[in-house]
């Protein structure tokens, strides 16, 4: 097996997916709803850059296209999360 | 190994260093704020360092093809660069939003030693 | 008039980075095929014409002018964010950290300005941004390792560094 650009490539996508299990340990521990949208936007980034990676890996450019759509998808997802978080404790405190 | 190589791994050790630092700030640090400082600066500065690997990658890939798969390498480069503008901008937005979403529904920061915020109605 | 074609400009890259490779070996090589330019023109004016009050807002049209300026910014602001990423390391590492919320009123009028300072501090060190307004000048940072300070300035030195002074020459 030769050691070049590609196989460096496979190893960075299989170290940033080992991040995506450790951030997912703290979307499951929690404990308050910001800690989880916390992890959340971390796993959103992480999967941005493993996309164009493996856009790199398999020469295919289709991957990079969906990254960029993910990265503003996954932007107004975080931040319809956050406006939800805000107005359920107004409405609460109305109540 | 070529300067390709070397320049790829260099780049990309840079890469996983920052982002595997990162998690492991979610579980280290004690609230909300603080994890946000170690997730948002270590992915964001993590993700160019990757992107400006595949760049270099495509580069490389550039320098062995020739006539009509040089376009693909080409728009692999370019949407690779706007992947980047969109985590840039993105990210320190959607930190601020779930920063002020915990602040306002009454997440206190653990260990302060100041919180003006507390004045504020 | 200006905003307009600051929108033209900016569609019209964006587009630009996302057609690069398309060429069949013509006249612009295999960067780009003329057709896609031609189109990529259309589409632009449509959209700037459709979405110049959005993106261009008057007083937004500073920065286009001021863009070699922005071109100085870029190395600052990466020499600012790498700085960052050690003292995260050396904290996730040490556990030694001291934080808080504090406030600060950088004097910056327009929400352009607030923005691009607002989203440069989140990325450099030690500071995020928790909450700013649209009415007043205060933001509130948190800040990882306060320091003791006893007047404005000297805070705000402190939270922003060189960051508020370019965003005031930047925006205002």
């Amino acid at each position: 097996m030769t050691f070049g650009p590609s196989e460096i490539l496979l190893i960075t996508v299989a170290a940033l997916a080992l991040g995506i299990l450790i951030s997912l340990l703290r979307l499951f521990l929690g404990p308050t709803a910001p800690d989880r949208v916390v992890a959340l936007d971390t796993v959103n980034t992480i999967v941005v850059g493993l996309m164009v990676g493996l856009a790199a890996y398999y020469e295919e450019v289709v991957f990079v296209d969906i990254a960029v759509v993910y990265a503003l998808l996954s932007f107004g997802a975080t931040m319809f999360i956050a406006r939800y978080i805000e107005r359920t404790k107004e409405n609460q405190e109305a109540v | 190994m070529d300067g390709w190589t070397i320049a790829m791994i260099v780049l990309l050790a840079i890469s996983i260093f920052f982002i595997l630092l990162g998690t492991i700030g979610l579980h280290r640090f004690p609230d909300v704020y603080t994890r946000l400082h170690a997730a948002t600066k270590t992915t964001t500065f993590g993700s160019i360092f990757l992107i400006a690997a595949v760049i270099v990658y495509g580069a490389f890939r550039l320098t062995e093809v020739s006539g009509d798969n040089a376009g693909s390498f080409m728009h692999l480069i370019g949407m690779s660069i706007i992947a980047l503008l969109a985590l840039l901008f993105t990210n320190p937005t959607g930190a601020h939003a779930i920063a002020r979403a915990a602040r306002r529904t009454g997440v206190e920061p653990e260990q302060a030693v100041i919180d003006d915020y507390r004045e504020v109605k | 008039m200006l905003t307009f074609l600051m929108t033209f400009i900016g569609v019209f890259l964006l587009y630009l980075l996302m057609v690069l490779g398309t060429g069949d070996g013509g006249t612009f090589g295999y960067l780009f095929h003329w057709e896609e330019l031609v189109a990529g023109l259309i589409i632009s004016l449509v959209a700037a014409a459709i979405a110049r009050t959005v993106l261009g807002k008057a007083e937004n049209t500073k920065l286009f002018v001021r863009f070699p300026l922005f071109l100085v910014y870029i190395p600052v602001w990466f020499a600012a964010l790498a700085k960052a990423n050690l003292q995260v390391a050396v904290m996730v590492i040490t556990g030694k950290i001291r934080p808080g919320i504090v406030r600060i009123e950088p004097g910056l009028k327009t929400n352009l300005g607030k923005t691009i300072l607002a989203n440069s501090i989140t990325l450099t060190p030690g500071t995020l941004t928790v909450d700013a307004f649209d009415d007043r000048e205060e933001m509130y940072i948190h800040w990882i390792k306060v320091k003791d300070t006893k007047t404005m300035d000297e805070r705000i030195k402190g939270v922003c560094g060189s960051f508020a002074g370019w965003a005031r020459r930047l925006a205002e």
